[in-house]
Order: structure tokens, then C-alpha cells, then sequence
């Protein structure tokens, strides 16, 4: 593995009285992309808005680029290099494509520019005046990614990016992660389709009942198959 | 000369007048209102202890230090946004969790200790403030004083300038955006409990500001905001909680009916605005320019 960009250990967090994450332990290497995989309420998402810092609260470590986020607002680890595209999307139903667009501050230099945001998502481009939440599922997940790539953030969080979409859809944005992987971008991805994670994964995390249980990396998924099924329930 | 309606047009336009006069402070403050209620859920009920205080600032402004008008209607909006902050710092940030009943009690004992104070160091009486443009124009059908006509005019901008920032600039992006979701926007790097407080001191200064444009109308009185208080939050329903444009139009548009209706019959004219937001709260729960949620 790279050199870890994001290291994450002995996580916990709460939403209220419920102790969801109990101990979460990995690492994302510099430039690799790295997915969570488990069952329904495992504690994928909570680990990335933990990653975040939105969830009620959080004990552990997580070290991103040398600097330690817990206890840290989100808008601290936003400027870090830490960018996050939410599960719901959070497309800004009172803001048009281009305003969802450049909503996220640049936080570094070196972030992908509007123009090559355009060429990368076509249909943004074509509906840029359009009411952000009027659009298509797909061009939703579209813009929630296209928007965080403008932010110079080195690192993206992806939840679910393909959940609901068309197999069509669903492939565009699996060659745009790809190509975000060939630009330098570290990709955290949390997925519930295995087929699409294992495509484009560095490394594979299983998450089962708060914890990380098991590490699978892409060369060693066809002789994990079977053990990957028991995992998912698949 | 000619009537309309069995109305001499002198009394008519008259009242027009002083139906956009009205209607300009009614739009002010309910800017400020929607502005503070969109993204703090809080419904600002010291919105009228803030209003006179901007007229309290330009007054002891002129008798203790000299200072004129002109420069009041900069420096007391300032003054009181920053008292704004403070109480914003120290006490509305504890609030934001709760249901919206806390927010509108801890307000609503603000305003009554703020006024209190005011009432107790400066008594009730109105204390005078010297008209900044005196004199007038007689346009024929009626007499129209420069100073009121400016005061429409700067209000109408200062409504339009608000409106602008808000629905087309990046700053009012960030602040649309917060108002839906605020987590992902702070998320987003921005510093969201810091643009809370500027929201708050933004939507204090605009009650100010009205306040001080007040002054030379009416007397500077530690009242003056608590009647106007109710029906500007009358307009904030009618036009629709949270509603930019909303806020502005029917600001404007019911000091208009209010001033009709002292021309045609004026014992409704202390009712009327009541009777509007009963019929579209009726009709349309929502505000004329509100979205159901």
C-alpha cells in the first residue's frame, strides 16, 4: 500500500444513546481508492460522516495528511482536503445546477476546473440553469460528485454513488472515478453493489456490526469470492 | 378638480403615501425577519426592541455627540447588529435545537426587557428628531414631503439590494444553501456557525436601519416597535415564512391596502391587514410566496 493519506483507528461513534461504530481500524493509501462493503446498518456511512465529522460523536483516531480531525468542526476537515458527496445527494433544491456547482469553496489549489467538470458530466453543462433538484437521478449523482472535485480536496468520500441509477449510468460514473484515480484523487467509496466496487477498488474493508472485520485486496477477490458472498449475504 | 370614487384625489394619494411609507417599513422588517427565520429557524420577536433601538442610536447620536443623520444611518445599524451578535453569541446559539417555541419566548422576554429598560431611563414620551430634508414638492394632486419620498425610495433599494444578494450572488448561495442543510454545508468547508451570527447581525442591522429612517416620522419612543412588531409578523405570514420576495412585496403591498382602506373606511383600516393573513392563511397555509414543506 501507498503511503496512508487517511488513517483511520479504534473509531467509535454515537447518533444520540446509539453506539454505532465500535472500533473502526483502516487505512486509505495516497492515490488508491478503497471501498466499504457490508450488509444494511453495518456502519459504512457512519464511517465516512464520522471521517466527515457529522455524527453526534466520535472517540479514536483519524489522522488525515498528518493532522488528527477528531474534535475537529467539519468545515475544518472540509479544508484539510476531505471531500464528501452524501448518500441523499444533498443536491440544494434552492440553487440552479451551476450554483450546486460552485457551492463548495475551493480549499486547495489544483482542483478540477468548471470546464473540465462540463466535459466530464455533459448534461450538467445542458441543464446548468436548471433547478438542481429537477434534474435526474443520474445527473443528481452527477453534480454531487462534479461539485466536489472543483474544491482542490485531495480526497473524496463516496456514498453509494450508484444506488437507484441506471446500468448505464452507473458505468459512466465508474469511468469517471477511474479517471479521477488516474488524476491523483484518493477515493473512499462506500457501496452496497459489489460488482461496481470490484471494478475499480484498490482494496476492499468489510464492515460488519460497527467494526472492520476483514481486508480483501483486488487481486485476491476471485479466490474470496465465496468468503466476500458469506459477507454480503449475496 | 376631479374624484375618484366620491374621494378627493388629494386624500387618496395622501393616503397612498402614507401607505408606502407604512408599507417601506413594513418590508424592512419583515426582510430582516425572513432573512434571521430562514436560516436560524428563529422567529425574531425582539425584531421591534432592535427597530427602536436603531432609532434610540441615531437619536442619542445627535443629542450627546453631535452626530447627524447622514452618519447615524451607517453607525446605528452597526451599533445594534453588534449588540445583534452578542446576543446571538450568548444566547440564541443555545436555542437552535429546541422547537421553535423557545426561540419565539426567549425573544419575546428579550424585547420586553430591552423595551423595559428603555422605557425606565427615557420614559414613554416620544422624543422629537429633526426632519434631515425639509420642505416638499406640491405635485398638483398632492404634497408630497422630500423627506418621505426618499424614505420610500432607500427602503425599495435597500429591499431590492437585499434581494439581489441574496438570490444572486455566491454569499447568498452559501446562505440559500444553509438554509436547506446546513451540515452538508459546513461540510462543505464553510463556516456555517459564523455565517449564523452575520445572518442574525445582517437581519438586527436591517431593523436598525428602519429605525432610524423612523425617526424623523415618528417620535423616537421606547415603544415605537412593539405595535409595528405584530403586523410586520402579519406580513411575514401573508407573504410566506422565510420568503424573500414575499417579505418585500406584501411589506409594500399591504401598507398600501392598509392606507386604501383609511381613504374608504378607516375604522377597518387598524384590522384589515389581520383580516388578509386570516383569508390566506385560509387559502394558502403556506404564505402567498411560501413553499409547503
Amino acid at each position: 500500500m501507498a503511503e496512508p493519506l487517511l488513517k483511520v483507528s479504534g473509531l467509535h461513534a454515537w447518533y444520540g444513546e446509539s453506539h454505532i461504530l465500535q472500533g473502526v481500524d483502516f487505512e486509505v493509501g495516497k492515490g488508491e481508492i478503497v471501498t466499504l462493503l457490508g450488509r444494511n446498518g453495518a456502519g459504512k456511512t457512519t464511517t465516512l460522516k464520522s471521517v466527515m465529522g457529522i455524527v453526534g460523536k466520535r472517540q479514536g483516531k483519524i489522522v488525515f495528511d498528518g493532522e488528527e480531525t477528531v474534535g475537529r468542526p467539519s468545515d475544518f476537515i472540509a479544508r484539510c482536503g476531505i471531500a464528501y458527496c452524501p448518500e441523499e445527494r444533498g443536491i440544494f433544491a434552492s440553487l440552479n445546477v451551476e450554483e450546486n456547482l460552485m457551492l463548495p469553496p475551493v480549499v486547495k489549489p489544483g482542483g478540477v476546473t468548471i470546464d473540465e467538470i462540463y466535459k466530464l458530466f455533459p448534461n450538467l453543462l445542458e441543464r446548468r440553469r436548471s433547478q438542481g433538484t429537477k434534474l435526474s437521478g443520474g445527473e443528481q449523482q452527477m453534480l454531487a460528485i462534479g461539485r466536489i472535485l472543483r474544491t482542490g480536496a485531495s480526497m473524496l468520500l463516496l456514498d453509494e454513488p450508484t444506488e437507484g441509477l441506471a446500468p448505464v449510468i452507473v458505468q459512466r460514473i465508474g469511468e469517471v472515478i477511474r479517471q479521477l484515480k488516474a488524476r491523483g484523487f484518493t477515493v473512499l467509496l462506500v457501496e452496497q453493489n459489489f460488482r461496481f466496487a470490484a471494478t475499480l477498488a484498490d482494496r476492499h474493508y468489510i464492515v460488519e456490526d460497527g467494526r472492520v472485520i476483514d481486508m480483501i485486496k483486488a487481486a485476491d477477490v476471485e479466490r474470496s469470492i465465496d468468503k466476500l458472498h458469506e459477507y454480503l449475504g449475496v | 378638480m376631479f374624484e375618484l370614487l366620491g374621494i378627493p384625489p388629494q386624500a387618496l394619494f395622501g393616503q397612498l403615501l402614507l401607505g408606502l411609507i407604512n408599507g417601506a417599513f413594513y418590508a424592512m422588517l419583515s426582510l430582516g425577519l425572513a432573512v434571521i427565520f430562514g436560516l436560524l429557524n428563529v422567529i425574531n420577536f425582539t425584531h421591534g426592541a432592535q427597530y427602536m433601538m436603531g432609532a434610540f442610536a441615531a437619536w442619542l447620536m445627535l443629542g450627546y455627540l453631535g452626530i447627524p443623520f447622514w452618519v447615524s444611518l451607517v453607525l446605528a445599524p452597526i451599533i445594534v447588529a453588534l449588540f445583534g451578535v452578542l446576543l446571538e453569541r450568548l444566547l440564541l446559539r443555545r436555542i437552535y435545537h429546541l422547537d421553535h417555541l423557545y426561540g419565539f419566548l426567549l425573544t419575546f422576554g428579550l424585547a420586553l426587557i430591552i423595551e423595559g429598560l428603555f422605557r425606565w431611563r427615557w420614559g414613554s414620551s416620544g422624543q422629537p428628531y429633526d426632519n434631515p430634508i425639509p420642505g416638499g414638492v406640491n405635485l398638483g394632486f398632492m404634497f408630497l414631503p422630500y423627506y418621505r419620498g426618499w424614505v420610500v425610495v432607500a427602503s425599495l433599494v435597500i429591499c431590492l439590494a437585499t434581494w439581489y444578494a441574496i438570490e444572486r450572488t455566491r454569499l447568498g448561495a452559501y446562505l440559500r444553501a444553509a438554509t436547506e442543510n446546513p451540515t452538508l454545508v459546513r461540510a462543505f468547508g464553510i463556516n456555517v456557525p459564523r455565517m449564523i451570527t452575520l445572518t442574525y447581525a445582517f437581519g438586527v442591522g436591517l431593523a436598525a436601519l428602519a429605525g432610524v429612517l423612523a425617526a424623523p416620522i415618528q417620535q423616537v419612543s421606547a415603544l415605537m416597535g412593539t405595535n409595528l412588531v405584530l403586523v410586520v409578523f402579519a406580513v411575514v405570514v401573508i407573504g410566506g415564512m422565510g420568503s424573500i420576495m414575499g417579505s418585500i412585496v406584501t411589506g409594500f403591498g399591504l401598507g398600501v391596502i392598509e392606507g386604501l382602506t383609511k381613504v374608504a373606511y378607516p375604522p377597518a383600516s387598524n384590522i384589515v391587514i389581520f383580516v388578509v393573513m386570516a383569508v390566506v392563511l385560509l387559502v394558502k397555509p403556506a404564505g402567498l410566496f411560501g413553499r409547503t414543506k
